[in-house]
């Protein structure tokens, strides 16, 4: 990949960090008539350590759980200026600082109707603190604060249906989309960026780190997510189900064996039966499955 | 042009006349009819901006700090638990050297919970890195706030500013105020142009991570500029008193009748007025009495208030707020400036007095005089019901 004005390299991220590349490509389909505001997390770290910083577009960071308000403050002033309309606006940030810390601000920004677009990195933990459990952190992943043990396997609760909490405002545009599908990740910024009013976009990004996988799997891993139905990829526009990523389901199984977070589970048949359950009823709700 | 009115409605007038690009606020007593005043002045179309409407206090500061940085004038206004639900953001107004200006209706703590007026609330965040000023009338609330913006966005200065009026006594209290006229306010204050914005044309990062080889240097430059700022304060009162015909000195503190004074009373805010009353009933009778008015509380006008009260034997420091387990917050600050030095009160007793809204009436600064002897107290309650201190532990 060549070097991006916007998003230049030369960061901290992890190698194999599937923030870093899901973050770049939002920026790069974005394009230069962006603001960007970041909430707390690992993004915000490893881009912006003083006295460097790797954005190549206006970029502010306040605290862990405000970049909707902020973001907010950002439009309503270029509303003022008369600059909203050749201006973007993004807030982003993790899955914690999204739909648990945060939650209460991304939910004003969205009922206020602001014309930003919210992008949620989801690697499904606390990942900057050091794996701790999140509500989108999946059933049954072995994190620092739910660890497996012999009375646990795991987190105890199913991923909190962000996108859905989102799609619940009446807000014009929810999709899902994965780093493991660039191309389909990029169109989906442009085409929001293109609505009106507030939209929701959430990224599975692959964290080696966290989710224990060697860091060259990033991309293998979270396709693998998508393609066994765990991760859906979907579309709402109006409220209405716009486009969904077909597949030819794979077993959980597959994608459970890349990552340490769910190594306690290989052995436990019962489990994995559960986890599968979880991915069938995906496959069911969004018409997933593709007709060979 | 002068009006007989409520003191939020004053407020409004004058925050309409600065022309902030970007409003927020989230409703808590006694701080709505201020912004219920200017929602409504927005919807008339008497004023062009956005007015944000959010979810909580947190999320107000956090318009205002985003609207801010992408370089507009913004005003806020809070109160009490309002304003604890935002110390995050607050501090990071300040360390982001963002020019927001607030207004604090202040109001007591919970619990027990308590809508009426004491100063615990503004004084917690005391070390937020924003100027505290604090107003004595609604006269002084409403030019408080022009200053404040031209204080905030000095370039020499780049810090938030609170405004500060006791909840109730002044934000809902009707005076007759001169509220100054649009063409005078233009004079005395610019349209804000800021020295760093977030703007496509000049991309920039701002909020960015300072680990240890950095962090140090930007505390180190606000606690600079607060001190420096202690000396604008002076050129910015003339420009003021220029303008608009007052005449205030420097907005540090007030001395009343403190040159001779044997006694004085060191307070802040609206209970100003009724030690003036006392001071001059006295006065009348011979005693030779004081008041010393702490107009800004951050930064602390450590030298003035030496300068004021070296020569007072007794002084008296008057809190309407207590930090619980030690010193009143003012009385510190008062023991401080004497601490090490020649000259200064033999005695610097401290009360507390009129928290949750309890009258602080003629006769309970006359009790203030009363307990001021050879005999230092510390955070000495005054006006306690004795009744309710009888209730014994159950069984």
């Amino acid at each position: 990949m060549e070097n991006s004005p916007l998003f230049k390299s030369g960061h901290t991220a992890c190698a194999g960090c599937g923030q870093a590349i899901a973050a770049r490509l939002v920026i790069e389909a974005a394009g230069a008539n962006t603001i960007v505001v970041n909430n707390t997390g690992c993004l915000e770290v490893f881009s912006t350590k003083y006295p460097d910083t790797a954005w190549g577009v206006p970029w502010i960071h306040s605290l862990f759980e405000n970049s909707a308000a902020v973001a907010s403050g950002v439009e309503a002033a270029l509303i003022y200026l008369g600059k909203k309309n050749a201006t973007n606006v993004i807030a982003q940030g993790g899955d914690g600082s999204t739909g648990d810390i945060g939650l209460q601000a991304l939910s004003g920004m969205l009922e206020r109707g602001h014309d930003i677009l919210y992008v949620c990195y989801d690697n499904e933990a606390y990942m900057n603190t050091g794996v701790q459990r999140s509500g989108l952190t999946p059933f049954d992943t072995n994190t620092t604060t739910s660890p497996a043990g012999a009375q646990s396997s795991g987190n105890i609760r199913p991923k909190k249906p962000v996108p859905e909490i989102c799609l619940a405002h009446g807000i014009p545009y929810v999709a899902t989309a994965s780093v493991g599908f660039p191309q389909d990740l990029s169109r989906k910024v442009k085409k929001a960026i293109s609505i009106k009013g507030p939209k929701y976009i959430q990224i599975h990004a692959s964290c080696p780190l966290g989710w224990r996988h060697e860091s060259n799997q990033m991309l293998p891993v979270a396709k693998l997510a998508v393609e066994t139905g765990l991760y859906p990829l979907f579309e709402y526009e109006n409220g209405v189900l716009a486009g969904r990523k077909q597949i030819i389901p794979k077993p959980v199984e597959e994608y459970l064996k890349t990552q340490g977070r769910f190594k306690h589970l290989l052995n436990n048949p019962e489990e994995i039966k559960k986890i599968q359950e979880i991915a069938d009823n995906n496959i069911k709700k969004y018409n997933l499955k593709l007709e060979s | 042009m002068k009006e007989f009115v409520e003191g939020s409605h004053a407020i409004a007038e004058i925050i309409k006349a600065t022309q902030p690009g970007v409003i927020s606020a989230y409703p808590i007593t006694p701080q709505t009819h201020i912004v219920e005043d200017l929602a409504q002045m927005v919807a008339n179309k008497e004023l062009n901006s956005q007015f944000v409407n959010v979810e909580s206090e947190h999320s107000a500061a956090s318009v205002v700090l985003g609207g801010s940085a992408a370089g507009v004038r913004v005003y806020t206004a809070t109160s009490s638990q309002g304003l604890f639900y935002m110390q995050e953001v607050v501090f990071n107004i300040a360390g982001m050297r963002l020019p927001v200006v607030m207004t604090c209706a202040n109001r007591a703590i919970s619990a027990p919970i308590n809508i009426w007026n004491d100063q615990q609330d503004s004084i917690s965040l005391r070390d937020a890195g924003w100027f505290q000023v604090y107003a004595e009338d609604n006269q002084e609330a409403v030019d408080f706030h022009l200053i404040a913006y031209r204080l905030a966005e000095d370039k020499r200065v780049m810090l938030p500013v609170m405004v500060c009026m006791d909840g109730f006594i002044l934000t809902h209290g009707m005076e007759t105020v001169d509220i100054p006229e649009q063409e005078k306010v233009n004079k005395f204050l610019p349209a804000y142009k800021p020295l760093y914005k977030l703007d496509t044309a000049e991309p920039i990062s701002m909020g960015l991570l300072a680990d240890p080889d950095y962090y140090m240097e930007t505390r180190f430059a606000i606690q600079e500029t607060m001190k420096e700022s202690i000396g604008y304060l002076s050129g910015i009162s003339k420009e003021f008193n220029a303008v608009f015909g007052r005449d205030y000195k420097d907005l540090l503190v007030e001395e009343y009748q403190t040159k001779d004074a044997e006694k004085v009373i060191v307070a802040m805010g609206s209970v100003c007025g009724t030690i003036k009353e006392v001071v001059d009933e006295q006065r009348a009778k011979g005693k030779k009495v004081g008041l010393l008015r702490i107009i800004t509380y951050r930064p602390f006008p450590y030298a003035r208030v030496y300068e004021a009260l070296k020569n007072v034997p007794k002084v008296a420091v008057l809190d309407k707020a207590v930090s619980l387990g030690a010193y009143a917050p003012i009385a510190v600050e008062i023991k401080a400036a004497f601490y090490g030095k020649k000259k200064g009160p033999k005695v610097a007793s401290s009360f507390v007095a009129g928290l949750g809204g309890r009258d602080i009436t003629l006769e309970s600064i006359h009790e203030v005089f009363r307990r001021l002897t050879v005999k230092e107290v510390n955070s000495d309650f005054i006006d306690l019901k004795p009744e309710l201190l009888k209730e014994e532990y159950g069984e």
